[in-house]
């Protein structure tokens, strides 16, 4: 099928299998590999991306579904020079270890955040209970979300 | 001047840069021009004979590149998946482990075992032809409860009563005779619940040959690449070692489960050499379930021999452990050399004896996971003291205190020497933390509000810093565990670092660059260091046994001691001085008569640029290479201490507040080494609470997925708190004794022992869900 869709600002138009999952558009046909995939039950969380600014896990998403819309993944947030608040934050408070569930971790989180601020801890312990993190006990992530909504 | 980025100090992680902006290199995110995909055929039972395999079908639909079965493999000269580690029994007999081919030839011993690797021009394509193999089975009767594995069906032909070994360690008359003077003995029965590791990462393997030089290269997540050559190379006959690069780039995770030499990859770097095109595999989520070792599986029975007053006087320890169906990589090892070892803990106990019965069922292999045989060891310990000390009515900590070892070295009844710590300084720093003088009032408090709260405790000890070669050796270790480095000065003044160690979240590329920043007075920023490619430095066995700062680390400090050596030498030529007269500080060579100076750059670009040379004296270029060996293990150890708060009307443990303090000895960047503490305490917490592999009686993996497996989450843990003391390693140079498995080898008893307080009787298996917890509370059977 034809598709037409916004990726991080840029326009793609492609033609692919009716069944290509979103997450392997993203990974395979532009080369996006910010966007991991941790599981196959839609239980992980390290694929979410936003789909016109909301979180989605993108293995759970048809790209055909996403036709027309805006697509935002990790590498479309910010970069190394200008990161975006969510991703400083993740830095600064050593809210990351090995790094892969990072990106689906961050990308939940700027849309918690944008939707719900100011959020208490509790509310960021919940908010993120659909993507998990095998690392860091979650402790780092949480201090970084709450400090990074200072900053959105 | 204090060096920012030195020892010491929380630098922020040079890794994160790529990792939060999604630009991460793991083996899943590389793509080889013209690669094919492999999908593999796995068995559905957890027993049987493959009486056929018909892949005609499969070999001629569309797409479809290869299809090859365990006997192509076989046939090619490809080996069994080795087992390193030999361990005898009781009557000196060596173990037996049966024939692991990588693909199953004839049996097939667990759910989820390979028997064909499918590999098409699309992923989909080798999906679908998996489907279209025709295959015959003969389904046999799986063993697949533990306790009764001795006595059921031979799973394989060479391995009589399914026993591995039966092995023992300590003095069992001394021990008898320690039970025989006791006044009191405490007895328990636990079960060591199995875990899967999900590191978050699927494993992945990417296989490519170059015809031209008939070399292979293998990107695969692995936590020693390595070793996983040494293997594919020496047992495997992939080929040999100087025809085979392995590379493990980002790694998301491994906690034990990517140290092993798997099927997979076996089968996908082979085949890449049999079509001579590149393959790629990443395991689905589901196929990490059934294919992942595990962890753990223990079935115990201790006895602690005591005097009244609460002495220890003697340990007495019966473990079955489970092995899966085959002998993975270190599997013999984990319930032996790195379990009955530690089975003094923090404790004087004079007489110690363990048996260890290990037993293959038709089940995933089983091998290190976090921790290890430690935390096994672990909760034997801390849940006997904490039931004896519950039995005399002494205090948990009094009880604790008055056993701590106290006096270093201490040479254990179970082979190790301890060579420092101070059990009660991190026991008593714990118990100031966790406000341990409030506890009844809060216990009182929940009690008003309908709740039941309880304390534990655990003084845990481990052995790392893996290992000292000649005593591995002597235990039945196939390799040494010594580490190599590279420091290697670029002539501008800046430094690339190989280490053998890898990373795959424990921040090597900031703790090693704080080493080096700190030593060499070079800025952090311009240290580069390189892990988990066996084409760019020189050897390594990886990273587990929390080893790569106590043994990689001590490398490094040694390759970078020879480069300071070579340093004083070229400037004490170049400022016309004797080399004694040269001191290095700060990145500057000075001499101190003179008061003349020279820059660590300066001298470095002297070395390649040698017009002001000594050349008749020495070489050029200022790169050096340093082994090290460990005489001994390190020995982290600390007290933690959990306090639970249960609802009776739901069984929900709710951990109200845990406490962690830890003597890593010297800490290099103290916000890595508490970010490992947080990681560990999350899984030795979804250990106690949350995880558990189960099999059903068939042998089907009935929690193989994240909707049945539960994975800890944000909201099920709690903000911990967590501090250290310090006595220094005695024997590294950086006096470090290693974190990474602390918070789930200390973590687990400390929680179960808070659950047993709060519910008042011992038998509370883990994991102590929800269900569990409630049947108890409500008296129902279970």
């Amino acid at each position: 099928m034809e598709i037409k869709l916004t990726v991080n600002g840029e326009e793609q138009r492609r033609d692919v299998p009716d069944n290509t999952l979103l997450v392997e558009f993203l990974r395979s046909d532009l080369g996006l590999t910010g966007t991991h995939v941790g599981c196959d039950t839609s239980q992980c969380g390290a694929c979410t991306v936003h789909i016109n600014g909301k979180s989605v896990k993108s293995c759970t998403v048809l790209v055909g579904q996403a036709d027309g819309a805006e697509v935002t993944t990790i590498e479309g947030i910010g970069t190394v020079d200008a990161l975006h608040p969510m991703q400083e934050a993740f830095r600064e408070n050593h809210a990351l270890q090995c790094g892969f569930c990072t990106p689906g971790m961050i990308m939940s989180a700027i849309d918690l955040v944008n939707r719900n601020k100011p959020l208490s801890e509790d509310a960021v312990r919940k908010g993120l209970e659909g993507n998990i993190c095998r690392c860091t006990g979650y402790q780092n992530i949480v201090k970084a979300v709450i400090d990074a909504q200072e900053h959105m | 001047m204090a060096n920012e980025t030195g020892i010491g100090v929380s630098v922020k992680r040079k890794e994160d840069a790529r990792f939060i902006t999604g630009v991460g290199n793991y083996t899943d995110d590389i793509n080889e021009p013209g690669q094919l995909y492999a999908v593999f055929a796995r068995s559905p039972y957890a027993r049987a004979r493959i009486k056929n395999i018909d892949k005609q079908s499969a070999l001629s639909a569309e797409g479809v590149a290869a299809v090859f079965v365990g006997r192509e493999l076989a046939e090619d000269g490809i080996g069994d998946l080795p087992c390193g580690w030999m361990i005898h029994s009781k009557d000196g007999s060596e173990m037996i482990a049966p024939a692991h081919p990588p693909i199953a030839t004839e049996y097939l011993n667990y759910v989820g075992e390979p028997y064909a690797i499918v590999i098409g021009e699309t992923l989909q394509a080798a999906r679908d032809a998996v489907e279209l193999l025709e295959v015959d089975f003969e389904e046999l009767p799986a063993v697949v409860n533990l306790a009764a594995a001795a006595g059921e069906d031979q799973i394989h032909s060479n391995v009589p009563n399914n026993q591995a070994y039966d092995w023992e360690l300590g003095d069992k008359d001394e021990t008898d005779a320690a039970f025989a003077s006791a006044d009191h003995v405490t007895s328990i029965n636990i079960v060591n619940n199995r875990l899967i590791p999900n590191a978050m990462e699927p494993r992945a393997a990417v296989g490519k040959y170059e015809q031209a030089t008939g070399s292979y290269t293998l990107f695969t997540t692995s936590q020693n690449p390595h070793l996983e050559r040494l293997v594919l190379a020496a047992f495997v006959n992939v080929a040999p070692e100087s025809k085979l690069r392995v590379v493990a780039p980002d790694v998301g995770g491994g906690f034990g489960s990517k140290i092993f030499v798997y099927a997979e990859e076996t089968a996908v770097i082979w085949a890449a050499g049999k079509v001579k095109r590149p393959i790629k595999w990443r395991a689905e989520r589901s196929e990490s379930f059934l294919a992942d070792a595990h962890g753990r599986d223990h079935i115990t029975k201790a006895e602690l021999a005591l005097k009244s007053d609460g002495t220890f006087l003697g340990l007495r320890v019966k473990t079955v452990a489970n092995m899966g169906a085959y002998l993975s990589l270190f599997a013999s090892s984990v319930p032996t050399y790195l379990y009955g070892t530690l089975l003094a803990g923090q404790y004087k106990t004079p007489a110690i004896y363990v048996e260890v019965q290990s037993l293959y069922t038709n089940t995933a292999p089983v091998d290190a996971y976090r921790g290890a045989g430690r935390p096994e060891a672990t909760y034997v310990v801390e849940r006997i003291v904490e039931a004896a000390a519950r039995e005399l009515d002494i205090d948990p900590a009094e009880i604790r205190r008055r056993n701590f070892i106290d006096e270093f070295p201490y040479a254990t009844p179970v082979a190790l020497t301890y060579d420092i710590g101070n059990y009660e300084a991190s026991l008593s720093k714990a118990l100031e933390l966790v406000d341990y003088e409030g506890i009844e009032k809060r216990k009182s408090s929940s009690r008003s509000n309908g709740k039941i709260r309880g304390i534990g405790f655990s003084c845990y000890i481990e052995a790392c810093g893996l290992g000292p070669s000649q005593i591995a050796l002597s235990l039945g270790a196939g390799v040494g565990l010594f580490e190599s480095a590279e420091v290697r000065v670029d002539v501008t003044g800046s430094v690339s670092v190989m280490t053998g160690s890898h990373s795959h979240g424990q921040g090597h590329e900031t703790t090693f660059a704080q080493i080096i920043s700190e030593m060499l007075g070079v800025p952090f920023d311009s240290v580069e260091i390189v892990h988990g490619d066996s084409g760019r430095s020189d050897y390594g066995l990886g990273t587990y046994g929390s080893r790569s700062l106590a043994v990689g680390g001590s490398a490094i400090v040694k390759a970078a001691e020879k480069v300071i050596t070579k340093g004083k030498k070229i400037a004490a030529h170049m400022l016309e001085a004797t080399e004694d007269q040269v001191s290095f500080e700060d990145g500057v060579f000075t001499i101190k008569e003179s008061n003349q100076s020279i820059t660590f750059p300066e001298v470095a670009f002297s070395a390649y640029v040698p017009g002001n040379y000594p050349l008749d004296e020495l070489e050029p270029g200022l790169s050096e290479k340093a082994f090290y060996d460990p005489p001994n293990f390190t020995y982290p150890a600390g007290a933690h201490i959990a306090e639970v708060e249960i609802d009776p009307s739901t069984g929900v443990v709710e951990v109200v507040n845990f406490v962690a303090v830890d003597d890593f000895g010297h800490v290099i960047n103290p916000m890595i080494v508490e970010g490992q503490v947080h990681g560990g305490l999350a899984q030795g917490i979804g250990q106690a609470l949350l995880e558990h592999g189960i099999y059903d009686e068939t042998g089907q993996l009935i929690t193989g997925s994240y909707m049945d497996y539960t994975m800890p989450r944000a909201d099920d843990l709690p903000n911990f708190i967590v501090d250290t003391t310090s006595t220094p390693c005695t024997h590294n140079p950086l006096g470090v004794k290693g974190c990474g498995e602390a918070g789930a080898i200390g973590s687990t008893a400390a929680i179960m022992n808070a659950v047993t307080d709060a519910l008042d009787r011992e038998d509370v298996p883990m994991p102590a869900s929800p269900e569990t917890v409630w049947r108890i509370v409500n008296q129902q059977a279970n």
